[in-house]
C-alpha cells in the first residue's frame, strides 16, 4: 500500500493528434515502467486499435513508479482518455477518478474544439492542470502564441507551461517533476469502511468481468466479499491488481491508488459505472455516481439476407455483453422484415456497432435512417419517447414535440469562419458566442441533435478542408415545429426512410431526398415516380426515368456461358437490394439518402 | 421423344486463332504470331473434327462456320482438308451453309476463288467503318476504298456476302451513321451485322476507359436512339432485325448464328472454342484451351460442364430471347421443369416490352434495348 502523499494521479487531455500517445510513451519509457525490450510505440494505443474495431472505449490505465527530485518513490497512476466526441461520456468518469491532468497543446497548432471539450471536463472535475506544449522540435512550434490561446481561450495560468519534445524526450523530466510537485496527492483514509469507485469495467475472455476501481477509503484485499451499492450484489474478489500497462497482481490497494479486481462477474450489465463498492456487511455514504450514458442515436440493423436474423441476434447479444451503452429491441418493418432497433452514443459508435456485426460475425446489413430521440407530448398529458419516426403517432393525439439540442463548440482559421456559420444556420443553429483568438474562431452554437447526428461533421470537414475543430455536448430538449415525412417509391411508402424534420425545412430536405433516391436507385424497365409527403401531402417528387438500353450487342456460340454467368451475377447483385412493390432499392441508399450536400 | 437440342439443329463451328494485327477494341481469341505451321494446324483440327463426331455420332449438319481470328488467313487447303473430313464422317443438309469470316485487305481478296472451290459459299466481312479516319482509329489494317473492292470481289465470288460494322463509336453522330448506315445498305448486301461498340475489359479500349482517356463515347441516350435509328433505316431498306444486331433480307439469314440462337448443338473446334453437345441424354458445355501453341500442342478440351436442366434454360431464354421469333413457352417450361412465373409475364407484358400468349415469349422491339433487364425478371425466384 502506498502512502497517499507518494500517489499522483492523472490523466492527459489532448486534441487529436497533439501527441498524447507519445507523451505517454515518454514517461513509461524514461521511468523505466516497461523494459526496453518491450517498449513498442504507442503503448497505450491498444485502447486506439479498440477504438477502430470498436469495443466502447475503456479508460486505458497504467502505473509508473517515479522517483523524484527529492528522493521519495512515488507512485503516478495515469488514466488515458479517448477523445471522440461519442465518448465524452468516458471522458468525464474517467476524470472523477484522478486529481489532475496534463493538458497537451501541440505548440505548432494551438487550441482546438477537443482541447476545450476535454480541459473544461478536467475544471469541472477539479482538476489541478499542468500546461504542456508539445513538438518543441519542429520549426513552426510557437509557444507564446499557444500560451496566449491558453490564457484567452480557456482561461488558466499558462506561466508554469513545460516545452515538451515526445519525440526527443526534451522535458519529460521536467513533466514527471511537475506531476509530483505541482499535482495534488489523493485523500482518503486506510483505516475507514472501504469504499471505492467502479470507474469502469469490460470482459475478458480469460478472467470474466475486470472491473476498473478507484479507492477512496479503506482497503482492498484479495478474498475479500465486497457489495455494489447500486444493487446490492455481493461479490468474492478473486483477483486485484494493478496495470503496468499488463495486469500486474497486488496484495492490497488502499485509498488514493488505481486498480483492477476479478470478483466472477459474468456480464458487464451486472456492473454499473460509477457505483460505489464497500464490503459486504457494511454501509458507507455512496459516492455521488454517474449518470448513466444514454443512447442518443437509433436506427435500425436488418440482416440483408433475412435468414440470418437469428445470427444478428447472436451477434448483437454478445456485442451487448461488453458495452453496456449499446441498447437494442426487436424491430419489424414492413418492407425490411425482422430486426433490431438500436441504440447509440453517437454516429461514430453506430458505425463501430456496425462494422463489427458486419465483419466479425460476417452478417451484411441494412442499416435505416439513424434518428434521434423524441419526446412527444400527447394531448392526453403523457409523454412518447420517440426512437423511431416510422412510430410516430396520430398527429390529432399530439400535443407538441420536444427535441434534443446540444451546445457546439467549434474552432476554425477565419478564412473559413463564413462556412462554418452558415453550415450551422442552415441546420437551424443559433450562435450563442463568437470569439478570436488570434486568426482563429471559436463559435459556439446551440444546434438541434438531429441536425448534427447524420453528416454535420463530414461536412464542417469539408467546407474548411479539414482544419475546423468540433465538439459538442448536450444541453436538453426543446420545443419545436417538427413533422413526418414519409418518402413513397413507386407510390409506395417506405417505412425505413422516413424521418422527422423541422416544418420550415421539410421542402428542402423532402426535395433533397428525391434527388438522393433519383440517383441511387437503378434505373427500372419502367418509371418510377419518387415522392416526399408530410401526412397526405405530396411536397417534393422526382421521376427517374425509365432504363432506355441494356443489351449485349453480340452473342456468339461462345457467349452462351459468358453471358450466363454474367446474368447470374446480376441476379445475385439484386438480392443484396430489397424490394419494395416492384422497385429494387440497394442498402446503401437508406443510409445515402439522408446525407446533404448543401 | 425429340431432344432439346433439335429445336436448333446443329453446325460446326472452327476457329482460327491468329491474326495480322490486334485490332483495339477486340476481345476474340486471336493472337499475332510471326509464322504458323499451317499443316500442323490442319491435322489438328480433321483430329478433332473426328473426335467430335465420336462424340455426337451420326448427325445432319446444317452449317459450318470457322470463325477467327482471322480465318481468311487459313490457307484453302487447311479449309478444303477440313470441310472434306467433315463430309466424310457427317451427313449434310443439301444446302449447307460454309461460312468464313474475312478481313476485308488485297491479302484475302486473291483467296476468294480458292475458297469457293473448296467449298465455302457465303463471306462474312469485317468492314467495321465506311470511313478512314474512323478505320485507322480502330486499328484497322485497310481503307474504305479497300473494304469496297474486297466487298465487290466478294460479291462476284460467293452468293451470299455479309458484313460487319461497328457504330456508336468515339465522337460519332445520329447524322454520321444515319449516312453511313445508308451507304453501306446500298452496297448489293443481303446481310449486315450491326454492333454498338462495346468497351471490353482486357483489351487496348478498356484499359484506355479505366484511365478515362477514351473520349467521345455516346451517352446511353444517344446509343439507344441510334440503335432504334438503325432498326427503322434498316427496315426501310427490306432488311429487318431478326437479331439484337443482325439483319437480313428474308430467306439470307446466317443458319449457322441461328443455330446458337435457336440454342442448338454445336461443336466447337480450335483454341478457345464453345460447344454445346447432347450425348447419353445429357447436355454439356465444351470449351477448349485458348492459348494456340498449348492448344496444338495437346492440351486442348479445358472444360466440360454437365449443363443443368435450370441451366440450359437459362442459356435457351437468353440466346433465343434475342431473335425476333422469340421462344416457345413450352420449350422453357419443359426444359426448367416448371411454368413460367405468369405475374412477371404479366408485368413485362403491361409495360409494353414483351408479348406473349401461350406459345411463345416475344421482346417487342422496345424490349429488345433493355433484354439484360428481362431476362433475369423472367427467372426470378
Ligand atoms: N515532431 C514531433 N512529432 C510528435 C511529437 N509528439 C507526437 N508527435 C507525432 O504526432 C503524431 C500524433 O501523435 P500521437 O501521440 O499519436 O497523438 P495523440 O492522437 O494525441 O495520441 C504522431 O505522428 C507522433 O509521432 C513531438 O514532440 N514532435
Ligand atoms: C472475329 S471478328 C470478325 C472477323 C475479322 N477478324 C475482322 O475483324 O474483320 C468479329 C466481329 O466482332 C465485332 N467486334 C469485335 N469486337 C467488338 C467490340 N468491342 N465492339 C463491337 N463489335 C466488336 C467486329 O465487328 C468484328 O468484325
Ligand atoms: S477484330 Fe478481327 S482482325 Fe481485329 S483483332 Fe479481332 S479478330 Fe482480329
Ligand atoms: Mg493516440
Amino acid at each position: 500500500m502506498t502512502p497517499l502523499k507518494n500517489i499522483r494521479n492523472f490523466s492527459i487531455v489532448a486534441h487529436i493528434d497533439h501527441g498524447k500517445s507519445t507523451l505517454a510513451d515518454r514517461l513509461i519509457q524514461s521511468t523505466q515502467t516497461v523494459a526496453d525490450r518491450d517498449m513498442k510505440e504507442q503503448l497505450l494505443d491498444s485502447m486506439d486499435i479498440e477504438r477502430e474495431r470498436g469495443i466502447t472505449i475503456k479508460a486505458n490505465t497504467v502505473r509508473i513508479d517515479y522517483t523524484g527530485a527529492d528522493g521519495e518513490a512515488y507512485v503516478l497512476n495515469l488514466i488515458d482518455t479517448p477523445g471522440h466526441v461519442d465518448f465524452a461520456y468516458e471522458v468525464s468518469r474517467s476524470m472523477r477518478a484522478v486529481e489532475g491532468s496534463l493538458l497537451v497543446v501541440d505548440s505548432t497548432q494551438g487550441v482546438e474544439a477537443q482541447t476545450l471539450a476535454n480541459v473544461y471536463q478536467a475544471i469541472d472535475a477539479d482538476h489541478e492542470i499542468v500546461p504542456v506544449f508539445n513538438k518543441i522540435d519542429l520549426p513552426a512550434s510557437d509557444i507564446d502564441r499557444v500560451a496566449e490561446q491558453v490564457e484567452d481561450v480557456i482561461g488558466i495560468d499558462a506561466s508554469g507551461a513545460i516545452p515538451v519534445s515526445a519525440k526527443t524526450g526534451e522535458g519529460i523530466q521536467e513533466t514527471l517533476e511537475a506531476i509530483v510537485t505541482q499535482l495534488p496527492a489523493p485523500e482518503g483514509d486506510p483505516d475507514a469502511t472501504l469504499k471505492a469507485m467502479l470507474v469502469d469495467s469490460w470482459y475478458d475472455a480469460y478472467l470474466g468481468v475486470i472491473v476498473l476501481i478507484r479507492v477512496m477509503d479503506g482497503q482492498l484485499k484479495k478474498g475479500q466479499k465486497i457489495k455494489f451499492m447500486s444493487n446490492g450484489t455481493v461479490h468474492h474478489v478473486d483477483r486485484i491488481g494493478v496495470f503496468r500497462p499488463q495486469m500486474e497482481a497486488i496484495d492490497v490497494l488502499g485509498p488514493g491508488e488505481i486498480g483492477f479486481l476479478t470478483a466472477s462477474i459474468k456480464q458487464v450489465r451486472d456492473t454499473r459505472v460509477g457505483d460505489t463498492i464497500t464490503h459486504e456487511r457494511k454501509e458507507v455514504e455512496p459516492l455521488p455516481g454517474f449518470k448513466p450514458a444514454q443512447p442518443v442515436v437509433f436506427c435500425g440493423l436488418f440482416p440483408v439476407d433475412s435468414a440470418q436474423f437469428e445470427d444478428l441476434r447472436e451477434a448483437i447479444d454478445k456485442l451487448a455483453l461488453n458495452d453496456a451503452s449499446f441498447s437494442f429491441e426487436m424491430e419489424t418493418s414492413a418492407a425490411l422484415g425482422f430486426g433490431f432497433r438500436c441504440g447509440f452514443l453517437g454516429l461514430l459508435h453506430l458505425e463501430v456497432i456496425r462494422d463489427r456485426i458486419e465483419r466479425e460475425y460476417d452478417i451484411e446489413l441494412i442499416t435505416t435512417a439513424p434518428s434521434v430521440v423524441y419526446h412527444i407530448f400527447m394531448k392526453d398529458g403523457s409523454m412518447i419517447e420517440l426512437h423511431n419516426p416510422a412510430d410516430m403517432p396520430d398527429l390529432s393525439t399530439v400535443d407538441h414535440l420536444e427535441e434534443p439540442r446540444i451546445k457546439a463548440t467549434i474552432l476554425v482559421p477565419d478564412e473559413y469562419l463564413g462556412d462554418v456559420l452558415k453550415l450551422c444556420q442552415d441546420r437551424r443553429g443559433i450562435q450563442l458566442d463568437l470569439t478570436y483568438a488570434g486568426s482563429r474562431a471559436m463559435a459556439v452554437y446551440d444546434l438541434p441533435l438531429n441536425e448534427v447526428v447524420f453528416d454535420f461533421y463530414d461536412r464542417l470537414k469539408s467546407v474548411t478542408k479539414g482544419y475546423a475543430s468540433f465538439d459538442y455536448q448536450l444541453e436538453g430538449y426543446r420545443e419545436d415545429n417538427l413533422v413526418k415525412m414519409s418518402v413513397l417509391v413507386n407510390d409506395e411508402p417506405v417505412d425505413a426512410l422516413s424521418m422527422m424534420v423541422h416544418r420550415d425545412r421539410a421542402e428542402m430536405r423532402g426535395r433533397a431526398m428525391c434527388e438522393k433516391l433519383k440517383d441511387l436507385i437503378p434505373r427500372h424497365m419502367f418509371k418510377i415516380p419518387i415522392q416526399a409527403a408530410i401526412g397526405g401531402k405530396v411536397i417534393a417528387r422526382e421521376t427517374l426515368s425509365a432504363l432506355r438500353k441494356d443489351v449485349t450487342a453480340k452473342c456468339y456460340g461462345g457467349d452462351a456461358t459468358r453471358k450466363r454467368k454474367l446474368l447470374e451475377k446480376q441476379k445475385a447483385g439484386k438480392k443484396k437490394m430489397r424490394q419494395f412493390g416492384k422497385v429494387d432499392i440497394p442498402q446503401e441508399a437508406f443510409i445515402s439518402a439522408l446525407k446533404m450536400d448543401g | 421423344m425429340a431432344e432439346d437440342w433439335e429445336y436448333g439443329g446443329f453446325g460446326i463451328y472452327v476457329h482460327w486463332p491468329f491474326c495480322a494485327a490486334k485490332c483495339p477494341y477486340c476481345d476474340f481469341n486471336s493472337h499475332v504470331r510471326p509464322s504458323v505451321d499451317h499443316a500442323a494446324w490442319a491435322d489438328a483440327l480433321v483430329e478433332e473434327i473426328d473426335k467430335g463426331f465420336d462424340v455426337v455420332g451420326d448427325r445432319i449438319v446444317r452449317s459450318v462456320f470457322f470463325g477467327g481470328g482471322t480465318p481468311s488467313l487459313m490457307e484453302p487447303d487447311t479449309v478444303a482438308r477440313i470441310l472434306d473430313q467433315i463430309a466424310k464422317r457427317f451427313r449434310q443438309t443439301n444446302q449447307i451453309e460454309v461460312t468464313l469470316e474475312s478481313n476485308p485487305t488485297s491479302v484475302e481478296m486473291g483467296k476468294f476463288q480458292d475458297f469457293r472451290k473448296v467449298g465455302v459459299n457465303r463471306i462474312s466481312m469485317g468492314v467495321q467503318a465506311l470511313n478512314d479516319s474512323d478505320l485507322r482509329r480502330l486499328g484497322r489494317m485497310h481503307s474504305v476504298a479497300e473494304a469496297r473492292a474486297a466487298f465487290d470481289i466478294a460479291r462476284s465470288t460467293f452468293d451470299r456476302v455479309s458484313f460487319d460494322l461497328i457504330y456508336a463509336r468515339q465522337d460519332q453522330t445520329l447524322a454520321q451513321w444515319e449516312a453511313e448506315l445508308t451507304s453501306a445498305l446500298e452496297m448489293a448486301v443481303d446481310h449486315l451485322s450491326l454492333y454498338q461498340l462495346t468497351i471490353e475489359p482486357g483489351t487496348v479500349f478498356g484499359t484506355r476507359h479505366a484511365r478515362g482517356q477514351l473520349r467521345g463515347l455516346p451517352s446511353e441516350d444517344l446509343g439507344a436512339d441510334m440503335f432504334e435509328l438503325t432498326q427503322d433505316i434498316c427496315e426501310g431498306y427490306g432488311m429487318p432485325a431478326y437479331e439484337v444486331s443482325n439483319h437480313a433480307k428474308p430467306d439470307a439469314q446466317s443458319q449457322h448464328n441461328l443455330v446458337y440462337w435457336r440454342y442448338g448443338d454445336y461443336l466447337g473446334i480450335g483454341p478457345g472454342a464453345h460447344g454445346r453437345v447432347t450425348t447419353h441424354g445429357a447436355r454439356f458445355a465444351t470449351e477448349e484451351e485458348r492459348m494456340p501453341e498449348a492448344w496444338l500442342n495437346g492440351s486442348r478440351r479445358i472444360v466440360t460442364e454437365n449443363l443443368t436442366q435450370d441451366v440450359q434454360a437459362w442459356e435457351m431464354a437468353l440466346m433465343g430471347l434475342r431473335l425476333r421469333e422469340g421462344i416457345s413457352r413450352q420449350r422453357l417450361e419443359e426444359l426448367q421443369q416448371r411454368p413460367v412465373d405468369q405475374g412477371k409475364v404479366q408485368h413485362l407484358i403491361e409495360i409494353g416490352l414483351i408479348e406473349s400468349d401461350s406459345e411463345r415469349i416475344i421482346v417487342l422491339k422496345q424490349g429488345v434495348m433493355v433484354l439484360n433487364a428481362i431476362i433475369p425478371e423472367l427467372f426470378d425466384g
